[in-house]
């Protein structure tokens, strides 16, 4: 209010300066023609959005295709073994798409249902003062470097899971796996959140009439209500843990192995970026070539769930 | 239901349907406190095994072969560099973007395509931003593997939180402050510039701080762009004694960071590294937390201190 005064006040000393001729404020074609430069600057940074999606598809594109001249894409697609730097290299990608796989499974068995629980609490039992004060705290797990989770899952997480299961390697996918599903708890959480207060109140109001009690409308009617939003929550962190990298590349090990067994060692997508990023293979040769391969198989499964969950959220807002 | 209960079977029915309630706030606190007990106990470790390695030496010298001498002095400056660089650049074209879209974007496909361009953006794999910098920066533009290039990547990552932030600020300014200065004769961009951008700077601040706090912590993009893990020489300084006195040799300059390396040291398979590594990490954890915190509380403030 204060500027706005600030401005009344030096309308009208413009006001009695034009009288007097030129004044303070400068011509009105000059400052229309400026707000047009402004507008076509800002579009340009917002475009700057739309132009880092054509780099990434182009790059990944482009520089993957030398990549596919010389492996055929059946290939690609059936080998079972990924040796793209050894003598016999074999380019099979199905190895690191079940490693992949399989450490994202086991971070949602961790995070779909830790967080739902956590988002029911959150939204239909805790105080408006506990939830404003627990949520940006959770959200500090979310906000944890990678690296350091790396640390904790190869150092605590794998020694800890050593005293009950003394044959589980040094290396192994299943502690990866959980300590990236408790990265993405409160990413979970709090998307499954938003979706749950966005069911109005008097869809709750009427259950609590029938003489339901909290749980029991949390999880008649306000989950089912809130259904799209929460499969949204699901499949963004689902994206999420199929792209992770640092946890992986640090506590999984780095031997791309064709197995769905969590106890084993085995290198995902984004562990073999890393690894062979860490090398120092020349930029034309094949293996180095591969990453990009690699990196479009990440990019277009990430891409697939992403696009589920942009329109599950859609969907959501729209209901009531 | 189609016995007919009596009263006292409701009751009993009722009581054990309100005892479940009261079982599963227990359970949602308890899952709620083991989570951030987790983390509790994350720092607290990190702290204690890397406890002997503090003090001032840990910070001023170069990385080395010894554990016991090596440091991260050029893992923190590199690291301060590729911030700098990340904020110069994001935060202009994020704001400006988000003032686009939120302020003056007409209800049409290109608005539509920005859009859906940032939520998508926000979804990407951190790796695959270090794929488009290596091809992009460092091969098509000649970059090579230095702090320019890192810094600009870091920054097209950290765009999408920016935005997000800013917009969120600019939306929360009510429309009648617009309004009044319209009518007072204020062209948009007046109106944009000098009253709803100073309201939001709080939100802004926030969305900042928040992607300067991912960026910091992000390893795959500047690994895979290939950033050194033994750098035993600093870039040159930004600012010399003589005219014109700033130098921009460092932008050039091979660098390291801190979460490369944490990544160096925490992948050698010898103990005393991994003390190293523990130290360096709860650094790295205790500046990515404050960072966070300083971004609620001017979050807290500045939800407090505005009276519309």
């Amino acid at each position: 209010m204060r500027r706005i005064g600030e401005r009344l006040m030096s309308a009208t000393t413009a006001t009695r300066s034009t009288a007097m001729g030129k004044g303070a404020f400068s011509s009105r074609a000059y400052r229309k023609y400026r707000d047009r430069v402004v507008e076509l600057v800002l579009l340009a940074c917002a475009l700057v959005a739309v132009f880092t999606t054509i780099a990434i598809v182009v790059i990944l594109v482009v520089e993957s295709s030398y990549f596919f001249e010389h492996v055929t894409i059946r290939e690609f697609l059936t080998d079972t073994m990924w040796t793209p730097l050894f003598e016999d290299a074999h380019y099979g990608i199905m190895p690191l798409v079940s490693g992949t796989l399989t450490v994202t499974f086991v971070a949602l068995l961790v995070a779909i249902p830790l967080g739902t629980i956590i988002a029911i609490y959150l939204s239909e039992f805790a105080t408006h003062r506990v939830r404003e004060t627990v949520k940006p705290v959770l959200e500090l797990l979310g906000a944890v470097p990678t690296v350091v989770y790396g640390y904790f899952a190869l150092l605590m997480v794998t020694p800890f899971l050593q005293q009950f299961m003394p044959n589980l390697p040094g290396f192994n996918m299943l502690s990866a796996g959980l300590v990236i599903g408790l990265m993405i708890v409160p990413y979970v959480a709090s998307v499954s959140e938003d979706a749950m207060r966005a069911v109005p109140r008097y869809m709750r109001e009427g259950s609590y009439a029938m003489g339901a009690t909290r749980l029991q409308t949390a999880l008649r009617v306000v989950v089912p209500g809130a259904f799209s939003g929460i499969a949204a929550a699901y499949i963004l962190g689902i994206s999420r843990a199929i792209g992770e990298t640092m946890v992986v590349a640090i506590a999984a090990g780095m031997q791309p192995t064709l197995t769905f067994n969590p106890t084993e060692p085995a290198a995902t997508i984004t562990a073999y970026i890393v690894q062979v990023s860490l090398g120092d293979l020349p930029h034309d040769s094949i293996g180095y070539q591969s990453i990009f391969a690699a990196g479009l198989v990440l990019m277009l499964m990430t891409l697939v769930f992403n696009v589920i969950g942009f329109f599950l959220t859609r969907r959501f807002r729209e209901a009531y | 239901m189609s016995a007919v209960m009596t009263i006292e079977e409701l009751r009993a029915g009722l009581a054990w349907r309100k005892n479940l309630d009261k079982v599963f706030v227990v359970v949602g606190l308890l899952i709620l406190m083991s989570c951030l007990g987790l983390l509790a106990l994350l720092f607290l470790d990190l702290v204690r095994d890397g406890a002997a390695r503090f003090g001032w030496d840990f910070l001023t010298q170069f990385p080395s072969r010894k554990a016991e001498r090596a440091g991260i002095l050029s893992a923190w400056v590199g690291t301060s560099m590729i911030m700098l660089v990340t904020a110069l650049v994001a935060l202009p074209i994020g704001v400006a973007a988000a003032i686009y879209l939120e302020e003056y974007a007409p209800k049409n496909w290109i608005t539509g395509v920005i859009e859906i361009n940032v939520t998508n953006l926000a979804g990407v794999p951190s790796i695959v931003y270090g794929l488009l910098a290596l091809g992009l920066f460092v091969y098509q533009f000649g970059l090579g593997q230095s702090v320019l290039a890192a810094g600009l990547t870091l920054a097209l990552l950290i765009l999408p939180i920016i935005i997000v932030g800013t917009r969120e600020a600019l939306r929360a300014v009510p429309k009648a402050i617009r309004e009044a200065a319209y009518g007072l004769g204020a062209t948009r961009w007046e109106v944009t510039k000098d009253h709803v951008l100073p309201y939001s700077t709080g939100g802004i601040l926030t969305g900042l701080i928040l992607g300067l706090s991912r960026a910091i912590g992000e390893t795959a993009p500047i690994i895979t762009i290939g950033a050194l893990s033994f750098i035993a020489f600093l870039p040159g300084s930004p600012v010399t004694g003589e005219f014109p006195f700033v130098n921009f040799e460092w932008l050039k300059s091979e660098f390291t960071a801190m979460p490369i390396q944490i990544f160096n040291w925490v992948s050698r398979p010898d103990q005393a590294f991994q003390q190293n590594a523990a130290a360096a990490a709860a650094i790295l954890l205790g500046m990515t937390l404050a960072m966070n915190a300083v971004a609620i509380w001017i979050r807290y403030r500045f939800r407090k201190k505005i009276n519309w």
